[in-house]
């Protein structure tokens, strides 16, 4: 671990970006390694000379002050110069490419959701094209979230009222891993996504499909797809399951199993009955109608095209 | 301790030479006591009890990452325990840890006085930190907050009972028991500062004042000046959450980063309300076990106030990821470097006072030398974080929480550990099994290194911080580390049994058992109510060991010994010690030292080279630093 630091220390680097900072924690992790090898050789060895004997008085401290101002000095020279390689590499990463590709990135709890420029929404994963500059613009529905893609070497939390940005250049083609890294309530460890960099050509096929019913979907992807299947993957890419049950067992929200086709009990109003219209509601305005007993947590703002509420609704259906 | 012992009747005056754990013994003459160390023992004791119970968080923290996935509680559970481990932690032990406990016993000590300046307000700062302490219980009782210790809103301040979108936890509370402690750590600084400014002996100069006195010093101006930041900043986030005041929350037209702007303006001057006082008790440590004066004092004592000021300076860098502009990142990424300097200075001073020193591994000296390697990691690890370009990779993630602990922990508590093994003879007036204090040093040693090294690792590699459950890949990084945290809190039992049966049945401690030239070991152990026989004079600096005599530095052992072989003979001896108190010399333990010589038949003069320190009434206290200081240089 010692020898091979880069790639025991840092995970893979996929973007155009992350060469120059690795290179820059390389750099300061040899540095500090000499440094305390130094400082601690420097300690034992005077530990081990200098140990108490019978007759042998310490000899007394005397002024160095002129060694005290060399070891003030020196590091100082040393710190700006590490201070304005960081700060250098940092703005140049940090400012976004002419013409780069826009995505928009919301943070809810507890789930990522993504737009293309094409208007077409995604949870949980994002499609890029290898090689071209993207800018992300980050905003939150709720509370804090920090969008962290670790192979990118990117992170910049996004904050309730604000938008911050994120410039970055994908540049393998591969997976690379997204996390939550702003403590955001119950399920924060769970706020997870990947990022699938693809070439331009596939890239341009996903955006084409991504609204439509796959051909195939579920647990391994290889099923063929029914509406109610189909809902299952957007349930569970959507972050639902954090809080919404389908085996009836109690979380932050209503369990689904056996709902559709009954009576809901409300904090306000008369019962309702769980049809279609209600269904459909209670994905697309979650605060229209709340279920007795579920105050504590607000559910985010989802936005589906009709298709995908279709195949929701007929998951929500099929939860007997 | 045969002047323990020693019963007397009606009196009004307290006997001078009498322990002040003697005395008025009973409940009342504890709570009600206006005297610094008794006030700094009750600290003592709340601040371990804090200790442990903050432990007792962080292991279960560890223990649910044995494996990912649930291993012994749900997430909210664990979100419960990281944030209470934190709270506990820096609220309730860190933060009055070393000054407010320690301190407390041994500033007045240090200065040559009776007592800190305000008596009164010490104690009033003590029932606050009780009041806040309960406070903190009250919201564990009730759930507990899962919002860390940094309480960032809106998560804190939205109530979902109002419509919002944070926690249910019982966030007010918890917040309202930080806002009470913080009352607590400023009426203690401000006691400190004006006992520093007006209380020190008749020549105890600046240039004399011990290093943990500066460093203290320090520390209580970063505790006056940031700690109104912290309370306003509660105030604002409790009036948010109970009366829907918006301030912090954008769904009220607050702004939530104003709140982190807020809160770490505090609490990274509270880094050095931390890590600060520990480094002055490394000073003292490392001086008494090398029997040498710390290269380059005056460089030591100026980078705890250079530490003080520009820590109010760099709270940016918390944010950097947090959506500050670049160029405000940029300012603040330059002044967090500026910390490294009086850092850095500190170490290289420590180091080189070994150089040419006359050194003992005794138990406190291992928890100094500790404290430099651990202390070095974790400044080190400080300068990545401080770099924009390598910090937006490695922030919020464990590489983070690694740094942090190698500071807090490596830094703050093996000081306190060890300054705790430094003076817990003169504060208790027994010794502690040193095997015992080695086995526990190893073990806190090696758990320690385990456990955060490889968190470094971990965090680097991309795992964030703060998660219950994580991805399979880190599984084994997080299981050697837990391995670790058990081997750490084994250490921590070992020593605590270690002090328990110390003050059950310690050997009793001599004046000075580590030889040391300090003014604090000139005293016996556990010094009487008004710290010393005779008010003492100051002639020397506390590390001047080329200017100590003989009596001053002896170990007081054989005093000791003499005294317990003939217990009839100390007790008459106690009975009327005023004579030898004031006739001989300023210093109780010269006396008694000079008693047990001549009980033992040997044939001693007081002071050969009138080099006494507090002593002679007759010396001069400018007299001989000068003459002397020239005829010993080569």
């Amino acid at each position: 671990m010692i020898l091979a630091p880069e790639t025991f220390q840092l995970p893979r680097s996929m973007s155009a970006e992350a060469p120059s900072g690795d290179a820059l924690y390389m750099d300061i992790y040899w540095f500090s390694l000499v440094f305390l090898v130094l400082i601690t050789g420097a300690m034992l060895y005077f530990v081990v000379k200098y140990r108490r004997k019978k007759g042998v008085r310490p000899e007394r401290t005397r002024d160095l002050t002129k060694l005290e101002i060399f070891w003030t000095i020196t590091p100082l020279i040393f710190l700006v110069i590490i201070f304005h390689v960081s700060f250098e590499t940092y703005v140049k990463n940090a400012t976004a490419a002419e013409g780069a590709m826009e995505i928009r990135v919301r943070g809810k709890k507890w789930s990522w959701e993504f737009e293309y420029p094409n208007g077409s929404r995604e949870a949980k994963e994002l499609t890029l094209p290898v090689n071209k500059p993207v800018k992300f613009i980050l905003s939150s529905d709720d509370v804090i979230h920090s969008f962290f893609v670790r192979e990118f070497r990117v992170k910049r939390d996004a904050v309730p009222g604000q938008y911050s940005y994120i410039a970055v250049t994908p540049t393998e083609l591969g997976d690379a891993q997204i996390f939550c890294a702003e403590f955001c309530g119950t399920s924060h460890s769970d706020m997870l996504g990947t990022v699938h960099v693809v070439t331009d050509e596939q890239f341009r096929k996903h955006l084409d499909e991504m609204d439509k019913m796959p051909e195939v979907c579920g647990d391994t992807g290889k099923e063929q797809c029914t509406p109610a299947l189909w809902g299952r993957t957007l349930f569970v890419k959507n972050g639902c399951p954090t809080c919404h049950s389908v085996d009836g067992s109690k979380g932050n929200a209503p369990s689904l199993k056996g709902v559709f086709g009954t009576l809901q009990p409300l904090t306000q109003g008369p019962d309702v009955m769980a049809d279609e219209n209600y269904v459909r509601e209670s994905i697309l305005r979650p605060q229209a109608k709340i279920v007795k007993g579920f105050t504590n947590t607000q559910m985010p703002l989802f936005v589906f095209k009709d298709p995908q509420t279709d195949a929701l609704i007929a998951y929500v259906k099929s939860l007997k | 301790m045969a002047a323990v012992t020693t019963p007397h009747t009606g009196h009004h005056e307290p006997d001078p030479t009498e322990s002040y754990l003697g005395g008025e013994t009973g409940i009342k003459s504890w709570i009600f006591t206006l005297d610094h160390k008794r006030i700094g023992v009750m600290y003592l004791i709340s601040v371990t009890i804090a200790f442990l119970m903050g432990g007792v968080f962080a292991l279960l923290v560890r223990t649910e990452h044995l494996s990912h996935g649930r291993t012994i509680m749900d997430a909210d559970t664990y979100n419960r325990m990281f944030s209470l481990h934190g709270v506990v932690m820096v609220f309730l032990f860190i933060i009055p840890s070393i000054p407010a406990a320690m301190g407390n016993i041994i500033l007045p000590i240090q200065l040559g006085t009776k007592d800190v300046a305000f008596p009164r307000l010490n104690l009033m700062s003590l029932y606050i930190y009780i009041i806040g302490a309960c406070f903190g219980l009250y919201s564990m009782v009730h759930g507990g907050v899962d919002t860390g210790w940094t309480f960032y809103t809106p998560y804190s301040s939205s109530d979902p009972a109002h419509g919002g979108v944070g926690t249910p936890a019982a966030v007010l509370p918890m917040t309202l028991a930080a806002f009470i402690m913080g009352f607590s750590s400023i009426l203690t600084g401000v006691n400190f500062i004006a006992t520093v400014h007006k209380m020190r002996a008749p020549g105890l100069t600046w240039r004399r004042l011990p290093l943990f006195i500066w460093a203290l010093y320090a520390t209580s101006i970063i505790q006056v000046l940031a700690t109104p930041v912290l309370a306003i900043t509660l105030l604002l986030l409790t009036m948010e959450r109970f009366l829907g005041l918006g301030i912090f929350d954008p769904h009220l037209g607050g702004d939530p980063v104003l709140y982190q702007h807020f809160f770490w303006f505090y609490s990274h001057p509270a880094v050095y309300i931390m890590i600060v006082p520990g480094m002055g008790v490394v000073s003292e440590i490392i001086a008494t076990f090398a029997r040498r004066e710390v290269v380059g004092y005056m460089f030591v004592a100026m980078s705890s106030l250079g530490l003080a000021l520009v820590g109010f300076l760099v709270w940016g860098h918390h944010l950097f990821v947090a959506g500050m502009s670049e160029y405000a990142a940029m300012v603040f990424s330059a002044l967090t470097f500026l910390v490294a300097i009086p850092s850095g200075v500190k170490v290289f001073n420590w180091v080189a006072t070994l150089y040419k020193g006359s050194i003992s591994l005794e138990s406190p000296m291992l928890w100094g030398l500790g404290f430099i390697f651990l202390f070095t990691i974790g400044g080190l690890t400080g300068l990545f974080l401080g770099m924009l370009a390598v910090d937006v990779h490695l922030h919020d993630t464990y590489f983070v929480v690694a740094h942090f602990h190698y500071v807090m922990v490596g830094g703050t508590v093996m000081g306190f550990v060890g300054g705790l093994h430094y003076w817990w003879p003169k504060f208790t007036g027994k010794m502690y099994d040193e095997k015992m204090a080695r086995v526990g040093f190893a073990f806190v040693f090696v758990g320690f290194n385990v456990t955060f090294l490889t968190q470094f690792v971990i965090g680097s590699r991309g795992m964030p911080r703060r998660y219950y459950n994580y991805l399979p890949e880190y599984e084994l990084g997080h299981q050697i580390s837990t391995i670790g945290s058990y081997l750490l809190g084994l250490g921590f039992f070992v020593l605590l049994v270690m002090f328990i049966q110390s003050l059950r049945n310690g050997k009793p401690a001599p004046r000075n058992p580590w030889g040391s030239a300090a003014l604090e070991w000139q005293t016996p152990s556990p010094p009487p109510l008004y710290n010393f026989i005779t008010d003492p004079i100051i002639t020397r600096g506390p590390y001047d060991y080329h200017l100590a005599t003989e009596a001053e530095l002896d170990e007081g052992w054989a005093e000791l010994d003499a005294r317990l072989a003939a217990p009839k003979k100390a007790h008459v001896d106690h009975d009327k010690p005023h004579a030898h108190g004031t006739s001989l010399s300023g210093d109780d333990a010269t006396a008694a030292k000079l008693d047990a010589d001549a009980e033992a038949g040997k044939d001693t003069t007081a002071d050969p080279d009138g080099k006494m320190d507090d002593a002679d009434p007759d010396a001069k206290p400018e007299k001989k630093s000068d003459d002397s200081d020239d005829g010993e240089k080569d």
